[in-house]
């Protein structure tokens, strides 16, 4: 199974990664062969198999609802970039 | 052409929980920005979440007053966009396997008839932080104390055919989680969000026609509104040969505008993935019987209940059961005032203009059930008229003193229905008014009569010095003026 340079350029953009176009032949060779050992994988029979949604074999631990939080705001904000009245500032949002 | 509207929601729900659903933060309401955020919160590195056992007994509480199968075992996944107020880069959230499967709830319209809408599922998910767009030097503030607050996603089948089934759905959605006491149901401050699917198809056609979807209505006044906008402006499209673009809408309920939110359109691959954080939740009988034993009275049984126990008609028991706390309040008004239509009319009148005059809710109203009961008793043992017992209201809501009979009794709003000294008023006025008293008596239409019986009032009530009972007045006038 190989991919297209367009998957691969959408892909970049959703994850936010900058690549440019001589990288893009580049991944379109490692993630084509990538595809190719899953399309192996896909031809083991799996009628019978239950899909797994985790590696363990095991169940999740619920915890009771008390707050063990406290405001640790400065400590964090001490390594942002910019703050200003409690907040965490970023470049612009336009809806 | 005739068009049918076809409309389905997501609503999204703010649990009532303490904390948050993958961390130890607090949920409170208020608190300076960022204080509640903690690392689990803020997507610090080697941070794990840990889920929040009331937010699965909330859902799970929601599920079985849904009509809903209950997931067993659910699975959280990872829905992957960039957004700032979303600090890990992907909303941990359920696709697959969601803790509550199929329902339905049944609604009712105001041609007296009701409705079922199907549920396809709701599931859990965690809120996103919000973003503060004035102006930072150009920049955007974050506030991540949101973030985490635990969420349930219910997700309708398209089974609402207008504007007022929607509504209608919503109002029942909402009765029933404020009930359950699993939100707190304030919409003003986003507990619950509202995002509408609507399409249109031919009159009669079995193919449904492209949806647009209008997102984060928050008053069910905006719902309606934004509906009846959507509706009109497909239909314009439709109707001039143009087809519908399938897009996110946002609506704005002070212009009556809508408009495409184009940026999300690219991102609208998330890449859901199971969250290898999380294992699978399992749900165990145990836990669900747990849940079914928590669950108070609904609304439906509520409403069964007030016309049973307390003789009110469909209409007062509809309104009075669907808000949990104003069913408190009412019941506590019963329990002192005795006569429960004359609570209800109270109720649903004076007390709720006051509320909706002031933007209170039940919880912020100044005065209790218990005092609006002892006013009531007032009014049904004839002590107060309906305007001294207004003047009682006014006190109480004002604070001015908390005690209906020590506000009578300053105020000297007591009435007069001694009848004999009402009977000595009534002789008085009479003697003082030969002419209407002959007039009266030689007109034969009895609404004319009826009419001219007011003109006595006037006179009445001022030599009472507004105390007389107007009841027992008009008795007395009718009587001694030969019927």
């Amino acid at each position: 199974m190989s991919i297209s340079r367009a998957d691969i350029e959408k892909v970049a953009v959703l994850a936010r990664i900058k690549v440019d176009s001589e990288q893009v032949s580049a991944l379109e060779k490692d993630l084509g062969n990538i595809l190719d050992l899953v399309d192996q994988l896909s031809a083991a029979d799996t009628d019978s198999v239950e899909p797994m949604a985790h590696p363990l074999d095991a169940v999740q631990k619920l915890r009771p609802d008390v707050v063990s939080e406290t405001s640790q705001r400065e400590a964090f904000q001490a390594i942002a970039p910019a703050t200003e009245d409690g907040l965490y500032l970023v470049p612009r949002v336009i809806e | 052409m005739q068009w049918d509207i076809v409309i389905g929601l997501e609503i999204h729900v703010q649990l009532a929980t303490q904390t948050k659903i993958f961390s130890g933060s607090s949920t409170a309401f208020g608190a300076e920005p960022n204080t509640q955020a903690s690392a689990v919160d803020l997507a610090m590195p080697g941070t794990l979440p840990v889920p929040n056992e009331q937010a699965f007994r909330y859902a799970v509480m929601f599920g079985l007053a849904t009509n809903a199968e209950i997931g067993r075992r659910s699975v959280f996944e990872r829905k992957n966009y960039f957004y700032p107020d979303l600090p890990k880069g992907y909303q941990t959230t359920q696709l697959d396997k969601p803790i509550v499967g199929p329902g339905y709830v049944d609604i009712d319209l105001a041609d007296g008839s009701s409705k079922r809408v199907r549920i396809h599922h709701a599931h859990l998910e965690e809120d996103a932080g919000k973003s503060l767009h004035e102006d930072y030097h150009g920049m955007t503030g974050i506030d991540l104390n949101r973030a985490g607050t635990p969420l349930i996603e219910v997700v309708t089948e398209p089974d609402m055919n207008s504007a007022e089934e929607a509504v209608a759905f919503a109002k029942k959605l909402h009765s029933l989680v404020t009930s359950l006491g699993i939100c707190d149901g304030d919409m003003s401050q986003g507990s619950m969000r509202f995002d509408v699917n609507i399409s249109l198809k031919p009159k009669g056609s079995d193919t449904l026609g492209t949806r647009t979807e209008t997102k984060n209505l928050n008053s069910f006044r905006f719902m309606e509104q934004a509906i009846a906008h959507e509706v009109e402006r497909q239909m314009d499209i439709l109707e001039d040969g143009g087809s519908i673009t399938q897009e996110t809408r946002l609506y704005n309920g002070d212009r009556d505008e809508s408009r495409s939110m184009r940026s999300k359109e690219e991102a609208n691959d998330y890449r859901y993935f199971p969250c290898p954080d999380l294992l699978p939740v399992e749900i165990d009988d145990a836990f669900i019987e747990d849940a079914r034993a928590r669950l108070p009275e609904l609304p439906d049984a509520r409403r069964a209940r007030f016309k049973e126990q307390y003789g009110l008609n469909d209409y007062d028991a509809g309104i009075l059961s669907a808000d949990a706390k104003l069913a408190t309040f009412f019941e506590e008004t019963v329990a002192h005032g005795k006569d429960a239509k004359l609570a209800a009319n109270w109720i649903q009148g004076e007390f709720s203009a006051r509320l909706n005059a002031e933007e209170k809710s039940v919880a912020e109203s100044p005065i209790t059930g218990a005092q609006l009961g002892d006013l009531v008793v007032r009014i049904a043992d004839n002590t107060l008229s309906s305007s001294g017992a207004k003047k009682v209201f006014e006190a109480l809501w004002t604070g001015e003193n908390d005690n209906v009979d020590a506000i009578i009794e300053a105020k000297g709003l007591k009435q007069v229905s001694d009848t004999g000294a009402l009977e000595a008023m009534v002789d008085e006025v009479l003697a003082g008014m030969p002419d209407q008293v002959a007039q009266y008596q030689g007109e034969e239409d009895p609404k004319k009569r009826k009419k001219m019986l007011g003109g006595f009032m006037g006179p009445l009530m001022k030599a009472s010095k507004g105390q007389g009972n107007p009841k027992l007045f008009n008795e007395i006038l009718v009587r001694k003026l030969g019927g």
